[in-house]
């Protein structure tokens, strides 16, 4: 997205502007003012029609709210819990009890590094069986204690490397999965940025999955698919508009049940925003759920997987 | 009984030669073998030992008694959601190998025993997309496990898969949840379920029902792991041991219970299903 930065450069503009004419008393409103509906059209312009491929980029824009910054802002007290109690304690997956209108939930997220410091530590939010295996033991806490569980997703993908494959990553993925189709508290997922694959999902069963407006889920990433089935890893794009990873295109297909609006430009354009239309979103959930008994809860969200899938009768086919 | 079935080269019959060439070179040793000779060892090379691929059907000849298996593969067939298209359109995939391989989709579903030992098993089939799970293969599995619930016995899932089928995007990733969930209703039941894995079972299947396993059995020479070899490679440019994802490192880190050898794989069922169920 190389217009951005014309973008960026005009909002400065309109900045500096605004600070001659506080300091000076110079009265530049009507220019500003006038700056300002052109980066307006300028924005439409630009975001209105996103490509899926820009979409992805959006999604791991440098500059897009991590899970710890919706934390902040969406709930209080947050209290984080760390460790898996087996070996360590993966940093790429942050888990911890927090408070929600006064109410105790139990919060995970996965975690990206901001600076190449820290994504040492976040692994750039690639979740080891260590991680899934600290929110697996977060669930069970809250499920002990009949708190709601609220995920968080944004991960590339579960960690690729050896260490994850002697700890076992499938089997941890495997185990949350098995766990979440029968914990017994309501579970709301978000995808928040990239919801990459299985390392997503292992946190993404949920009652209700909902995604911002401009993150991505999917089966693999459009890198990684132009090179398995085009054979050509420049062919990204044709791959992200293939697999239809937008939130857009997964709540038209009836696999998300929400959309959650985010500022022209990207949930980094205007953080309290996006985290109080988030926070709307959550809290509407957990409402809805919260009318339902723990059996009716498991029997909705088995219905839920047990029906996914898109098939054929062939039985009446000629051949 | 499901429409994809009458193929010649599929029987498990070895009164015919299936084949127009009666021999082949040995990938592993570069013998040229008798195939008769291969096929009648289980689709082991009688040369060094090296195991070739079983199709479903060879697979549930090796294992379920003679004349007690059932046919109760659902008749369904992919569907395409996302109007999918690489090289090719994702219809034109499925029907050009379900021309090949004469399969529905990449798994078998059935009722049968096990040395007397009733079962529903699940067979998948390396030759239909890399034995990929999308949404036919998952709603099978889902309908195997809950035919084992009804007929109050043992699901047995034979894996030979690459992962979640790409072409289904993210319907494919939720057959892993799907069958997770269906599974723990196994478990409800007081069932158990053997997980059987081979070459290779890897990716969204290694990663859902495959790992969910009372007991799991990997198969000699099988490749067991989530990411492969190569994606960890372009990812970490991080040197992996020769053994790695090998049966033997699967069992070295405490992934499965066992490794068993093709030929007594039947014996090893068997034997583990007595410790669970009465034979008929």
């Amino acid at each position: 997205m190389s217009d951005e930065r014309t973008l960026d450069l005009l909002e400065a503009k309109i900045e500096e502007l605004r600070h001659l004419d506080a300091a000076d008393g110079i009265d530049l409103s009507k220019e500003i003012e006038k700056l300002e509906t052109k980066l307006e059209e300028l924005r439409v312009e630009l975001y209105a029609n996103l490509t899926d491929w820009e979409r992805v980029k959006l999604a791991r824009h440098p500059k897009r709210p991590y899970a710890l910054d919706y934390i902040g802002a969406v709930f209080t007290d947050f209290y984080e819990l760390h460790g898996d109690r087996i070996d360590s304690d993966d940093r790429s997956l942050v888990a911890g009890l927090a408070r929600l209108d006064g109410r105790s939930v139990v919060v995970l997220g996965q975690q990206k590094g901001r600076s190449t410091e820290e994504n040492k530590e976040r692994f750039f939010g690639m979740t080891r069986p260590q991680g899934y295996r600290k929110a697996l033991r977060a669930m069970r806490m809250a499920e002990r204690f009949g708190f709601p569980v609220i995920t968080l997703i944004d991960t590339p993908g579960a960690y690729p490397g050896l260490e994850s494959e002697e700890s076992n990553i499938g089997g941890a993925i495997a185990e949350n999965l098995s766990a979440m189709s029968g914990l017994g508290v309501p579970i709301v997922a978000v995808v928040i940025g990239e919801g990459g694959s299985g390392g997503a999902l292992a946190i993404g069963l949920a009652d209700r999955v909902l995604m911002l407006e401009n993150a991505v889920y999917t089966v693999i990433s459009p890198e990684s698919a132009a090179v398995i089935l085009w054979k050509d890893k420049e062919r990204m794009k044709e791959a992200a508009e293939a697999l239809n990873l937008t939130a857009e295109h997964l709540h038209d297909l009836g696999l998300i049940d929400g959309v959650i609006p985010e500022p022209l430009g990207g949930a980094h354009k205007d953080f309290d925003q996006t985290a109080a239309a988030l926070r709307d979103a959550i809290t509407g959930q957990l409402a809805e759920l919260a009318k339902l008994k723990p059996a009716k809860l498991l029997e909705e969200r088995y219905e839920r997987y047990r029906t996914v899938g898109r098939y054929r009768d062939a039985s009446v086919s000629g051949e | 009984m499901p429409i994809f079935r009458e193929k010649d080269y599929l029987r498990v019959d070895l009164d015919r030669e299936p084949d127009e060439s009666l021999w082949m070179k040995c990938k592993s040793c570069g013998e040229l073998v008798f195939k008769r000779r291969v096929r009648e060892n289980n689709n082991i090379c009688p040369s060094c030992g090296e195991y070739f691929f079983l199709t479903s059907i060879e697979r549930i000849g090796l294992l379920i008694d003679e004349g007690s298996f059932e046919d109760i593969t659902l008749p369904i067939v992919a569907d395409d959601p996302l109007e999918f298209s690489d090289r090719k359109t994702y219809p034109e995939r499925v029907e050009e190998t379900q021309r090949k391989t004469g399969l529905g989709d990449a798994i078998l579903i059935g009722r049968g025993t096990i040395e007397g030992f009733p079962i529903v098993i699940g067979v998948m089939d390396f030759r239909f997309i890399g034995g990929s799970m999308g949404s036919v293969v998952g709603e099978q599995i889902c309908h195997g496990i809950e035919t084992a619930i009804e007929a109050e016995c043992p699901f047995v899932l034979v894996s030979s898969s690459g992962g979640a089928r790409l072409q289904e995007g993210l319907f494919s990733l939720l057959q892993m949840a799907k069958t997770a969930a269906v599974r723990a209703r196994l478990a409800g039941a007081g069932l158990p379920f053997i997980s059987v894995m081979t070459y290779p079972t890897s990716g969204g299947v290694q990663a859902s029902i495959a790992s969910l396993g009372d007991v799991i059995i990997a198969e000699r020479g099988a490749l067991i792991g989530f990411a492969g070899r190569r994606v960890i490679q372009n990812a970490m440019s991080q040197e992996l041991p020769e053994d790695f994802q090998s049966d033997a490192f699967a069992f070295k880190h405490g992934a499965i219970d066992r490794v068993v050898g093709r030929d007594g794989m039947r014996e090893e069922l068997s034997s583990l299903l007595g410790f669970f169920v009465e034979a008929r």
